[in-house]
Order: C-alpha cells, then sequence, then structure tokens
C-alpha cells in the first residue's frame, strides 16, 4: 500500500525515502516525527509518535479532590497553572461552588500573563531558530541593525552600540569553540532567508526576551507565591486581599497590586514593541511559508472558550474568546461544542498504545477506558527498544486520538483567532485584517505555518492589552469594597453530596483543554484530561483520519532532507507539549491490574 | 574537581596531534560558515579556558525545572547559558533536532569523557522495558546510563530525579524511579523542588563551576546551603505559630492578617527548602507568603503524604505547639535520613575522574 486518501481528504504516499526526526527539540516532552519524501523532497505522508507516559490520571484515583490541582499541574511545567485552573473549574463544577469576582479576574491575570509569558518563550526559544541563523548575525552591521531597528519600532534598546554590544559577547561565544546549545545546528541552510541584520536583531531579542519573560511570571508570584507551579485552591484564589488594615503586609495589598500593574504595562511594551515588529519583520522574508503547512488549520478547528468575563459564567456571553468549531473550512458557521455531550469529544485508541474492548469506538472522558499496551506493528523497523522506523499501520503513539463529532481537530492560537473572527468578535477581526494588510497577504495566508506563528503573536499582544482591562475591573472591584478571594462554604468534604461529576473547560496557550471529574464518597473516582497536544499530536483513528501534526507536514518541501529545518517550522509552529498530551484513565480502576508493578 | 583539563588538553591525552587539533577548529570554523582566521580564535580559546560541558537530559517530568531555571534573576539564565557553562545538549532549549542533536551527546563522550556535568530534569520509567518513555527509538534509561557512566558528576534537578515525584506517586504504574537508584557510582547532588527555586538552581551550579568541588551534602544529598533548614524556622508567619494565631480557612480574617497556614495544611515545619529565606523570581514572594500552605515539594514522596489541607499532623496544636510542630520536623527528618544511602560526600568528586567501572547495572528496588 504505497498511496492512499484519507477520509478527512489528504493523500498519503508512502514510497519514498524514509526520514526520521527523534528527538523534536525544542518543545516540551519527547517527540518522534517520520515522513517520507517524493523524488523532489517533498513530504508524502507524515506520522507523529508522542513518546512518553507518565500515568498522571490513574495516580490521582482515590485522592482528595482538592488536591487535584497540585497533581495535574504537574502534567507540565511550561504552560504552568493551566492544568490546575481547569482542575479547580472541574471541581468547582461538581460540587456546584461558585467563585468570587475577584477570583475570577485574578485567576484570569494569571492565565493572561501565562498566554503572555509562555507565547513569547515559544517566540524566541522555541521556534525563532528555525527562521534566525544566529551565526550569519556576526556578519551583521550594527549600525544598519539599529536603522533597521528603528525603522520598525520605537523599543529604546536600539543604538548601535547596544547591537555591537551584543554581537560581541556572540562573537566571543562563537569563537570559544563552545557553541553549546547552538552546536551542530543548520547555520548556513538556503533554507534561513533573514538578511545579517535582521538575524541579529532577532538574536538580541532572543537574550532580551530570555531575560524579560521572567517578569512576567511575577503575577504568578504575587496572587499564587511562586512560578513555575503557583497555589491555586478549589473556591477562588489562597490569597487573601488587604488594602488598608492592620496586617496588610501579609496579604495582597497596594505594594503587589502597583507591581502587578507595571508588570502588565511592560508586557504591552514587549509584546507591541519586541515581538510583533520582530513577528512582522521575519514574516516578510517568508511569505512562502503563507501557503505551506495548513493541514488541518483551513477545514477543522476548535476552541472551548477561555477567559470569563463574569465570574462561574463559561459561556459565549461571559467568554472573551468564544468556544466554537468550524468544519470543512466554512467560516460561515460557527458550530456550539458542549463538553458535556457524550457524542462530541470523543478518544479512539487504534493506533494509540492503549487498548479498548472494540477499538473501534470513540469514548468520551467521563466514560473512557484506558489500558495501555505497547506494542509495535508488524513493518516495524528495528526491535522493541530501538525503533528505527516505526509502523503507522498499527499502534504508534502514546497519545490517544481525539475527535469532535469524529473529526480530527486542530486547536491552538490559530484555532482561537479562527473562531473568534468567525464568530464577528470585532477586537481580534481588526488585529488580524491589520496585520494582513501589513504584509500584503490573503486571508488564506492564515492556513499555514505561518498562520500559526503570527496568531501566536498576535494573541501575545491581545492577552497582555487585556491584563490592563481585567486589572481594571479587580480594582474597581476592591473600590465598591469587596474584597473576597475564596468562597469556603463546600471546602469541607462533609458537605457533598456522595456521588457527582463535573468538568473544567477552557483554552490553554496551546489549545483547548477539559478535566473530567468524577467524585464519589468525597474521594476522586475517575479523573480525565484531554490536552491540546493530544488534538494536534494525535496518531490516525480507526477510521484512517489523520491528526493535525500529520496533516500540516504534508505537501512541504524540503531543502535538504538530511537537515529538518522544515519539519521543524511546522511541527513547532504548533509549540507541542508532550508531558501534557499522555495521560491515562480508567473509570474503575480496571488498569491498576494490567500494568505490572515489579 | 581538579583544576580544569582545557579541551586541547584532553586531545593531546587521547593520543591527537597538534596538526589534528588545528584542524578540527579550522574544520568548526568551517562548519558554522566562518572566515579561516576564526580557527585560530577557537584554538585558542580551547587552549586556554573551556566552559565546563553541561549535558541536560528530561526523562518523564513536565519540564518545570528548566522553566525555573531560566527564572533566574542572579545570574541571568542568559549569562549562564553564555558565559559561565557550555550546554551542549539540552533538548528543550538546543537548536538542533534528531540525529544533529544525538550526535552531541556521542561527541561530548568522546571529548570530554570524565570531565562533564550531567544535569538530569526528571526520571526514567523502567517498566513496559523503559519503553513509557522513548528517545530516538529507545528506552530513555539506557541514554541516561550511557551519559552518566562517562560524566563526572551528576545533578539530579527537581523532586522528579531526586525521588520521583509525581508520576512516581502511589501507585506508580510506570515504575517512574529516581536517578541516584539507577545510576549508583557516581557522585549525585540532589536539588529537589518541584520546581527547584531558579536561584537556588544556579547557585548549585555556579558553586560547581566557582569553586571547583560539589557543594556540601547533607545525609540525604542535597546542598546543605539550601537544603539545611525548615521553612518553619525561617518563616516570616513563625511568630504568629508561637502566638498561637491561626488561619483556620481561605480568606478568613486571620488570613487577610497574615496569621499562621499551620491549620490549612502548612508542610512547612517538615520541609527543607530555601523558600522562606531565598524566596521566589528574584526574592518575591513564596507559597506561604502568597497565602498558600507549603506542599513540602522538596521532600520526598510528599504527594503521598495525605492532603494538602490536613495539618502535619492531627494533634491538637493549642497546648505547647512549639514542641509539637519541632517534634513532627525532628522526627521525620531522622526517619528520612535512616536507610537512605549516604551520598557524594564532597571529596568524592576528587575521585569521581578516574573512571571506574559501574558497580551494578541492575536496579535496586524503585
Amino acid at each position: 500500500m504505497a498511496s492512499v486518501s484519507t477520509p478527512n481528504g489528504f493523500d498519503l504516499d508512502t514510497s519514498g525515502q524514509r526520514i526520521v526526526v527523534d528527538p523534536i527539540c525544542r518543545i516540551e516532552g519527547h517527540l518522534r516525527i517520520e515522513v517520507n519524501v517524493d523524488e523532489n523532497n517533498v513530504i508524502r505522508n507524515a506520522v507523529s509518535t508522542g513518546n512518553m507516559w507518565r500515568g498522571l490520571e490513574v495516580i490521582l484515583q482515590g485522592r482528595d479532590p482538592r488536591d487535584a490541582w497540585a497533581f495535574t499541574e504537574r502534567i507540565c511545567g511550561v504552560c504552568t497553572g493551566v492544568h490546575a485552573l481547569q482542575s479547580v473549574r472541574a471541581v468547582e463544577d461538581a460540587l456546584k461552588i461558585d467563585i468570587p469576582a475577584n477570583a475570577n479576574h485574578i485567576r484570569n491575570l494569571m492565565m493572561l500573563a501565562q498566554f503572555t509569558q509562555d507565547h513569547i518563550v515559544h517566540f524566541y526559544h522555541l521556534h525563532a531558530l528555525d527562521w534566525v541563523d544566529v551565526v550569519s548575525a556576526l556578519s551583521a552591521d550594527p549600525k544598519a541593525t539599529s536603522d533597521l531597528q528603528q525603522s520598525i519600532s520605537p523599543w529604546p534598546n536600539s543604538s548601535p552600540g547596544y547591537f555591537s554590544n551584543v554581537q560581541n559577547k556572540l562573537r566571543r561565544f562563537v569563537e570559544s569553540g563552545q557553541l553549546g546549545i547552538f552546536a551542530n545546528a543548520y547555520w548556513g541552510s538556503p533554507a534561513y532567508k533573514l538578511p545579517p541584520e535582521a538575524n541579529l536583531m532577532a538574536t538580541t531579542h532572543y537574550l532580551e526576551a530570555l531575560d524579560f519573560q521572567k517578569e512576567i511570571v511575577k503575577i504568578h508570584t504575587i496572587f499564587g507565591g511562586r512560578n513555575p507551579h503557583p497555589n491555586w485552591v478549589v473556591g477562588g484564589m489562597p490569597c487573601s486581599i488587604n488594602v488598608d488594615d492592620t496586617g496588610a503586609v501579609g496579604a495582597v495589598n497596594m505594594v503587589w497590586l502597583n507591581m502587578v500593574k507595571d508588570i502588565i504595562e511592560q508586557s504591552i511594551a514587549f509584546t507591541d514593541q519586541v515581538y510583533l515588529p520582530d513577528l512582522k519583520a521575519i514574516a516578510s522574508f517568508y511569505k512562502d511559508w503563507g501557503a505551506i503547512g495548513g493541514g488541518l488549520s483551513g477545514k477543522n478547528v476548535m476552541s472551548y472558550g477561555e477567559f470569563p468575563a463574569y465570574a462561574n459564567n463559561y459561556t459565549n456571553e461571559s467568554w472573551m474568546l468564544p468556544q466554537g468549531a468550524i468544519l470543512n473550512g466554512d467560516l460561515g458557521t460557527v458550530h456550539d461544542v458542549d463538553v458535556r455531550d457524550p457524542d462530541q469529544v470523543q478518544e479512539f485508541v487504534a493506533h494509540s498504545w492503549y487498548q479498548y474492548s472494540d477499538e473501534n469506538v470513540g469514548l468520551h472522558p467521563w466514560d473512557g477506558v484506558t489500558e495501555p499496551k505497547f506494542e509495535l506493528g508488524p513493518n516495524t523497523k528495528g526491535t522493541k527498544t530501538n525503533i528505527e522506523n516505526i509502523d503507522e499501520g498499527g499502534k504508534y503513539s502514546w497519545l490517544k486520538a481525539p475527535r469532535w463529532r469524529g473529526n480530527a481537530m486542530e486547536v491552538g492560537p490559530l484555532a482561537r483567532y479562527l473562531v473568534a473572527y468567525a464568530r464577528g468578535r470585532e477586537d481580534i477581526q481588526a488585529q488580524v485584517n491589520g496585520l494582513l494588510e501589513e504584509l500584503s497577504l490573503p486571508i488564506t495566508a492564515l492556513f499555514s505555518t505561518l498562520g500559526r506563528t503570527a496568531a501566536r503573536g498576535l494573541e501575545a499582544s491581545w492577552a497582555a492589552h487585556k491584563m490592563r482591562d481585567v486589572y481594571g475591573e479587580l480594582m474597581d472591584n476592591l473600590k465598591r469594597g469587596d474584597t473576597a478571594t475564596a468562597n469556603m462554604d463546600k471546602f469541607d468534604p462533609s458537605t457533598w453530596e456522595a456521588d457527582v461529576k463535573g468538568v473544567g473547560f477552557g483554552e490553554a496557550p496551546r489549545g483547548s483543554l477539559g478535566h473530567w471529574v468524577h467524585i464519589k464518597d468525597t474521594k476522586i473516582k475517575n479523573y480525565q484530561c484531554v490536552v491540546p497536544t493530544t488534538w494536534n499530536a494525535s496518531p490516525r483513528d480507526p477510521a484512517g483520519n489523520i491528526g493535525a501534526y500529520e496533516a500540516a507536514l504534508l505537501g512541504t518541501p524540503m531543502a535538504n532532507p538530511e537537515q529538518p529545518l522544515e519539519i521543524l517550522r511546522t511541527i513547532h509552529s504548533f509549540d507541542p507539549c508532550v508531558a501534557c498530551s499522555t495521560h491515562v484513565m480508567s473509570n474503575d480502576g480496571r488498569e491498576l491490574s494490567t500494568v505490572k508493578v515489579r | 574537581m581538579p583544576a580544569h583539563e582545557t579541551f586541547y588538553d584532553v586531545m593531546r591525552r587521547h593520543g591527537i596531534t597538534r596538526r589534528s587539533f588545528l584542524k578540527f577548529c579550522s574544520l568548526t570554523a568551517a562548519g558554522l560558515g566562518l572566515a579561516p582566521e576564526f580557527a585560530g580564535r577557537i584554538a585558542h580559546a580551547l587552549e586556554t579556558k573551556p566552559r565546563t560541558p553541561v549535558i541536560w537530559l528530561h526523562g518523564l517530568e513536565c519540564t518545570c525545572c528548566t522553566e525555573s531555571f531560566i527564572r533566574s534573576g542572579n545570574p541571568l539564565a542568559s549569562d549562564v547559558i553564555l558565559s559561565m557553562i557550555s550546554l551542549d545538549y539540552d533538548d528543550t532549549l538546543m537548536a538542533a533536532a534528531g540525529h544533529q542533536a544525538e550526535e552531541i551527546l556521542q561527541q561530548t563522550v568522546e571529548k570530554y569523557d570524565g570531565q562533564y556535568i550531567l544535569a538530569c530534569e526528571g526520571n526514567p520509567p523502567l517498566n513496559e522495558d523503559g519503553m513509557y518513555c522513548i528517545q530516538a527509538g529507545k528506552p530513555y534509561v539506557e541514554k541516561l546510563r550511557y551519559m552518566a557512566d562517562h560524566c563526572k558528576a551528576i545533578i539530579a534537578w527537581g523532586s522528579c530525579a531526586s525521588w520521583g515525584c509525581v508520576q512516581a506517586a502511589h501507585p506508580n504504574p510506570t515504575r517512574a524511579t529516581p536517578i541516584h537508584k539507577v545510576i549508583l557510582d557516581k557522585p549525585i547532588v540532589k536539588v529537589p523542588g518541584c520546581p527547584p527555586i531558579a536561584e537556588v538552581m544556579t547557585g548549585v551550579i555556579t558553586y560547581m563551576i566557582a569553586f571547583d568541588q560539589l557543594p556540601p551534602l547533607d545525609r540525604q544529598g542535597r546542598p546543605k546551603m539550601f537544603y539545611g533548614q525548615r521553612l518553619h524556622d525561617k518563616c516570616y508567619r513563625r511568630p504568629h505559630f508561637d502566638a498561637g494565631q491561626f488561619v483556620e480557612k481561605f480568606d478568613d480574617e486571620g488570613a487577610r492578617k497574615g496569621y499562621c497556614l499551620y491549620k490549612i495544611g502548612c508542610k512547612g515545619p517538615t520541609t527543607y527548602n530555601a523558600c522562606s529565606t531565598v524566596e521566589w523570581n528574584g526574592g518575591l514572594s513564596w507559597p506561604v507568603k502568597s497565602g498558600h500552605g507549603c506542599l513540602g515539594c522538596a521532600e520526598e514522596n510528599f504527594w503521598d503524604k495525605g492532603s494538602f489541607y490536613s495539618p502535619v499532623s492531627n494533634l491538637n496544636v493549642t497546648g505547647n505547639v512549639e514542641a509539637t510542630a519541632n517534634q513532627i520536623g525532628g522526627t521525620l527528618a531522622g526517619a528520612a535520613a535512616i536507610g537512605v544511602a549516604a551520598h557524594a560526600a564532597a571529596t568524592v568528586i576528587q575521585k569521581a575522574t578516574a573512571k571506574k567501572p559501574r558497580a551494578s547495572k541492575e536496579m535496586s528496588n524503585g
């Protein structure tokens, strides 16, 4: 079987040279990509393998649901806090706990800060080296770099001397012969298109962003005590507010609130004066990537919605970024997404290292089963512990295949922006139209690797500005005399009903995230997360639909198959987070009997 | 650690001629697309003072340790990476991928045998022949063992590498196993915490570079300078504990006045870490200061010690609370030390460069 068409409309051809990229670096977690290229080095088949499994959900069984946020927060330290938020939402949903308005504002501030920081780190530290040739920066003219910087942004770090200093630091580093994280890479490849000055500017901002990102997260430190992994609590937020009474130094006070305000203003300045100008400058040299890497983005995208303007209201009248699903590229029809509906979100395991009694069916998270089953397909090259080529005809990933009404979906910043655009959200439309106009690109250019990377940048700026609004609302509420941050009415397990289910859902930086919890006799009976990267990096399903990564790689021309730059560009445009995406659940603890604990 | 052997010295020791060494420098320069005169400068640097190579591996983990590391304010992570160490492999940050990335491991072993620091984030799972964590088609534990075999010393970043952490919580379905139970013949510095504090991480690594030795370790293998004291003993809320002033529930009157969080589950009395002194994110705050009890995340098996909202003991804290809390801390610390193999004393590192056969390839019971 060399050639096949998938139900979701992609042609796969496995006859050409097979290329393996493992590990995919500059991501969270462990991911493998295999592709087949034709005689012109164009990718004709793609296989995405999640390389790790930690089993957190089974670990949660039998525990206190109030503790679940801390466990699930450790699913991921890159998008730290996102799982904690959905976890407390799920438990609050199950126990019918309403949180105070201030807690909602503080959670929004923390998540908006997370989006801003996470997107900046992704762009500069996980993605930029796919587009920016660091070694080329050594031959830049600092004066010309200064002119370039000043022509695109009022950012003050722009003098020739400033760029000259960075260049000298870089030169000393390179001349040391110890290239560190820049060693053995793809410098000088014809796939790099930026002039030396743009490379120097971007490399300089790589370093600036590395220093600045740590400031944004101080919003977590103030309200949650630290970052990574700030603290949360079921019923609200653990930080009390005391702006005017004895003991204010032991709570959130004016000093800290002022600091939050400053961080917000700095974040707005950085995203608008550094990130977005860099994004546009770099994109202008890579416009061809506006027609590469589209995959599912022009077909099926989804968002659960995020940032509730009103406490305890998780609907489109409250979401600052709306929920919705678009199918077959029809932006005229946005479907409502209901995460409680057993027919909508389902997970399949026909090509995953798990087993169901009937692997042709999908299971809703509240009814799901996970029994690990590590088994390689018959056409695998290599051995069980030395895989040379994976067999995608068999089981081939630690990720399940989630589907929405049977459809493979793309999630993430681009999906959110497409849903918001199609829902008629004017703030998002203005941002998107403005960028397309500046770059002279058609709207179809959104459905691409470039579109994904651009949407993330726009969203970072949107999130930074939104923090300013939310901060204003928090202060307005405090002025009204409401300082409550937690509702402890049902914190005591003795007040709980015996058997309840809940779901926490929303958007993480990488896309749609849901936590489903079943609480029985005050303990966790069952816990399930369906995570952004599980949607995007999904393996094939029983019907043969390929996932978003696999689809996005198809049709991509490679300059040199020995150097996987093009694969990295498209995969990185999704910002993979694999620790998040591999998981386990069970509705009755059955998997324990299948896991050998030696 | 002994005085640095330069890269040039190492190559000569391996019987490589000066001519070959200069050729290597030329190839390095050419490979980077640099003018020929760079070769001379590279040669000069390698002959004089190389930065200590660091290989940073990731097993089962959540990358919070890396994220914490890049939050360091003093020194900045960018300065650590560019000027203090040579971070030659870190799959979260490195530019290369696939076989270009993995080649660096082999090159490091060849160039810097016995000279590099192995920084381990996360841990290896041992069930399913190690295939719950696959890297380049093979079990992660193989890569870990190979790179450990040739390293000078190991830093076990965070609670995953030090103790097992969340994936090793009951019932530990993948049999996730901390580094010291897999690697038995190398000095290991445990830097626990989920994650550790950024400045503690950069503090440990820069100490090792600046003082050319391992930091003094306690009986559990943790640097005494950061893990020698209980949070409780340095907690700014301690006077409220002593005065019997407690938060009874979140956001009550006591919470707004900064009272002690002991009754809502704070694990400070049994946790050894630097949070209450160094604090987090540039000394801005730490969990207790922002109103939530300590989770005890630097302690072994902290996930399996009951709810985070249960006090460390159910003893009635209205009597002699001081004695109670001290007893709790002292008892647990003593119990933890017993039966834990004593790890590298500071002097062990002196012997580490002499490569020893591995004591055993077998795992101890995870």
